[in-house]
């Protein structure tokens, strides 16, 4: 018992770390995209939980919401619309490009292990204080995400609104029955 | 003690998880949440490395990351109406039409 | 943040407003709106224009401004400038086109303006946030673009093409930011730089995040092997959009590439250096040897924009001063033959995708002696043939590689210069040597005042370059003063 408790930290990250490692895995093997939907959505409260455990919980927050309550319902939406015909035959997993693909991860596997072990931190004050320091004060995460957003990084903050305008400009480009279809058919029929 | 190493491991496996499944997978839609699962490592990363420097610009970017991976995905996701509509397909060796 | 911090800001707050207000007026005035709407697009980007020269320039030494993200320097002055001027004819070229193939015109130029906007960005930051916010601001406007003709299969194929390799490019280009961002503490590239010159380091995880996001920087530029999605992208994208995207993009990742790898990460050239090398010699060799066997000339052109990457790769690879103005030199001329080249494309082609092919380009010298002559310019310009300004460019990077040791690469470099003249002649044995009843099946031009203009100015531009290449490389080496470069 006293083991659980002075290694709770620990115990709970390898947990969160295989269950986000399984989801992932999910993700890349299961067949029918409405599962692998669904093994995204629990990699991404894993991934919460643990942006919470190193003290930035705006950004958990942040996560819950436009990951899982926002592109998971646009994955979930597009994958029932085009369901019906597109997606009974399923490609293989196995394909040319398999080998390629294991051997260049066993590759990068190996350097990045060796870059982790071998490699140096840059550090800093670290702690979560200073996550949540707002002009000298320990206010809280929330707080002091927000100054540094809208006054150091006011200018990718807009740029990033009109990176949103653009992606709104672009489902509905690729979306909507084109005006001058019905034009052209029209014309045929003339 | 969980350190930022502890993190860069678990980024790094899902980093490349999501590379092996962009590159693996021809299903337009898995592939798509595939590069979810990349930039979900990049964001781990960055948190991590923000706790232990006691700096908020790793938070930012992540942010930013997350704002930029919704609006890909919405694009992706019209790609795939405009896909289906055209060639009734969410396969990506059936969109072969030109071979050099 | 004071007020006035917002000055040098004030082009890139006008086109945003202008894209808005294309968008907006694009709604209702449908197809027979296309000509105000373009002229109102490209009237837009003439006053960014000016907005930059009276606003954006630097009083004297490079200064940054709005907390660190944004430099204003006469290097980003050159690149937003060059950016303007692709927006512009690519605008021209499309308003017929878009008539022509019945599409509509109101998000098309907003978009333009929109990947502007975010070139703008990656031209002057020099902040890894506001760089990558950029790039994504450019690439997805470009993805939107390259599919805009969804009814066409081939574009659709090609935005999907784009869109997967490109996101994943994105992601790869930031685990390596975020290794660099653990390994040195900072987003900033100034202060990277300082760090880097304060304590050289061979930090694993450093060395792999550089080396991440040189492969990110290198899927941009197209760069062999991150090309796959250029060929067929290029192919399928509405040729105007091809001509684009083949230019501006490329200008505006050079411009980054330079900014983190000429600038920031200049401490450690020794570790990067040869991965970049190596990716230039790759693409020069590789770019060319494609180009050879292709029929489609929208294709070829395709290959051999790889190949012209790889060109200017030479001049990062050297990493001296010489070497950056080299690039810049390159990408002005690059721009403007690349356009004119795509430009005719556009006037040979008629709807379903045809005027594609090599053999469409037969007899054009009888049905079209001006058209020809131009894209005879246009193609010795690419292969590099003076007195064109594409020998002119092609001569300071290929310097530039000499002075810096590097002449195994220039080497290649000339060598697969001589093998382009191949492809780049197939299309002239066919406009000016095929006689006959073949010279009769090649296709017609069509009729389109602005194509015109925007082929007349960039064969004039290659021309100028050429002939008098003294100012133009007075602006290349006045786009030096760059903060963190040298």
């Amino acid at each position: 018992m006293d083991f659980l408790v002075s290694h709770f930290a620990e115990i709970l990250f390898y947990i969160l770390a295989a269950l986000a490692v399984l989801g992932s895995v999910g993700v890349i093997t299961l067949k029918n995209p409405v599962n692998a939907a669904l093994s995204l959505l629990g990699t991404f409260f894993i991934v919460a939980v643990l942006f919470v455990l190193q003290h930035a919980e705006f950004l958990a927050a942040v996560q819950v919401m436009v990951y899982a309550g926002g592109i998971m319902v646009l994955f979930l939406f597009v994958i029932m619309l085009v369901s019906v015909k597109g997606l009974k035959t399923q490609a293989a997993f196995l394909s040319p490009l398999v080998p390629v693909a294991i051997i260049g991860a066993i590759l990068v596997g190996a350097l990045i292990t060796s870059a982790v072990l071998l490699g140096v931190f840059a550090t800093g004050d670290g702690g979560p204080e200073a996550l949540q320091m707002v002009d000298g004060a320990v206010l809280g995460n929330t707080e002091a995400v927000g100054m540094v957003l809208y006054t150091k990084y006011l200018v990718p903050f807009e740029v990033v609104s009109v990176v949103l305008l653009v992606a709104m400009i672009g489902a509905i480009v690729f979306g909507r029955k084109d005006r001058f279809i019905e034009e052209q058919e029209g014309e045929v029929g003339s | 003690m969980i350190t930022a190493t502890h993190y860069l491991a678990l980024s790094l496996v899902m980093f490349t998880l999501g590379l092996i499944g962009v590159m693996v997978r021809r299903n337009f839609i898995t592939v798509l949440m595939s590069l979810e699962l990349i930039f979900n490592a990049v964001n781990l990363n960055l948190i991590a490395f923000s706790f232990r420097l006691g700096d908020l610009s790793g938070q930012i970017l992540a942010i930013f990351v997350i704002t930029v991976a919704a609006a890909e995905a919405a694009i992706g996701l019209g790609l795939i109406i405009a896909l289906t509509r055209l060639k009734d397909t969410v396969i990506l060796d059936d969109a072969n039409e030109m071979r050099s | 943040m004071p007020l006035e911090q917002f000055v040098p800001f004030i082009p890139e707050i006008f086109l945003a407003i202008a894209s808005f207000v294309l968008l907006v007026g694009g709604i209702g005035l449908g197809r027979r709106g296309m000509r105000p709407l373009a002229l109102g697009a490209v009237g837009s980007l003439v006053v960014t224009g000016i907005l930059v020269w009276l606003f954006g320039r630097p009083a004297g030494e490079p200064e940054v401004i709005l907390g660190g993200m944004l430099a204003i320097d006469t290097f980003a002055v050159f690149f937003k400038l060059l950016v303007l001027a692709s927006a512009i004819l690519t605008i021209m070229l499309a308003t017929g086109f878009l008539e022509r193939f019945r599409y509509g015109g109101g998000e098309f130029f907003a978009l333009i303006l929109t990947a502007t906007l975010g070139m703008f960005v990656m031209a002057s930051g020099v902040n890894l946030v506001s760089l990558y916010v950029g790039l994504e601001l450019m690439a997805l406007s470009s993805y939107v673009l390259v599919g805009y003709c969804k009814l066409e299969v081939k574009s659709n194929e090609g935005a999907v093409k784009y869109f997967v390799l490109g996101a994943m490019s994105s992601g790869i280009l930031l685990y390596g930011i975020s290794l660099v961002y653990g390994s040195l503490g900072t987003l900033d590239l100034m202060e990277i730089k300082t760090a880097l010159v304060a304590a050289p380091q061979d930090n694993l995880v450093l060395m792999l995040g550089i080396v991440l996001m040189a492969f990110g920087m290198l899927f941009k530029v197209a760069a062999v092997p991150f090309h796959v999605w250029s060929p067929d992208a290029y192919e399928g994208a509405p040729t105007p959009v091809t001509a684009f995207i083949s230019v501006a993009p490329k200008a505006a990742a050079f411009a980054m590439f330079l900014r983190i790898f000429a600038g920031a990460f200049s401490p450690e050239i020794d570790h990067w250096r040869s991965v970049i090398w190596l990716a230039a010699a790759m693409t020069m060799i590789f770019g060319n040897i494609a180009a050879l066997s292709q029929d489609n000339v929208k294709r070829m052109l395709a290959y051999s924009s790889i190949a012209h990457a790889g060109y200017a790769l030479m001049g990062v690879v050297a990493g001296t001063a010489y070497g950056t103005w080299s690039v810049l030199m390159y990408m002005l001329v690059y721009t403007f033959m690349n356009i004119g080249a795509f430009g005719l494309v556009v006037l040979l082609e008629t709807r379903g995708y045809a005027g594609e092919t090599v053999k469409d380009w037969a007899g054009l010298s009888k049905k079209a002696p001006a058209a020809a002559a131009g894209m005879l310019i246009l193609l010795l310009a690419l292969a590099g043939i003076p007195p064109t300004g594409g020998f002119m460019s092609k001569l300071y990077v290929f310097a530039a590689a000499i002075n810096a040791g590097y002449i195994w690469l220039a080497v290649i470099g000339v060598l697969m210069s001589a093998v382009s003249l191949y492809y780049y002649f197939r299309i002239v044995v066919q406009m000016y040597l095929v006689e006959g009843e073949e010279a009769e099946s090649g296709a017609e031009l069509v009729r389109d005042r602005w194509a015109e203009g925007v082929v007349l100015v960039s064969v004039l531009v290659v021309m100028a370059i050429g002939v008098y290449p003294a100012p133009f490389v007075g602006w290349a080496q006045g786009g030096l003063n760059a903060l963190g470069l040298m």
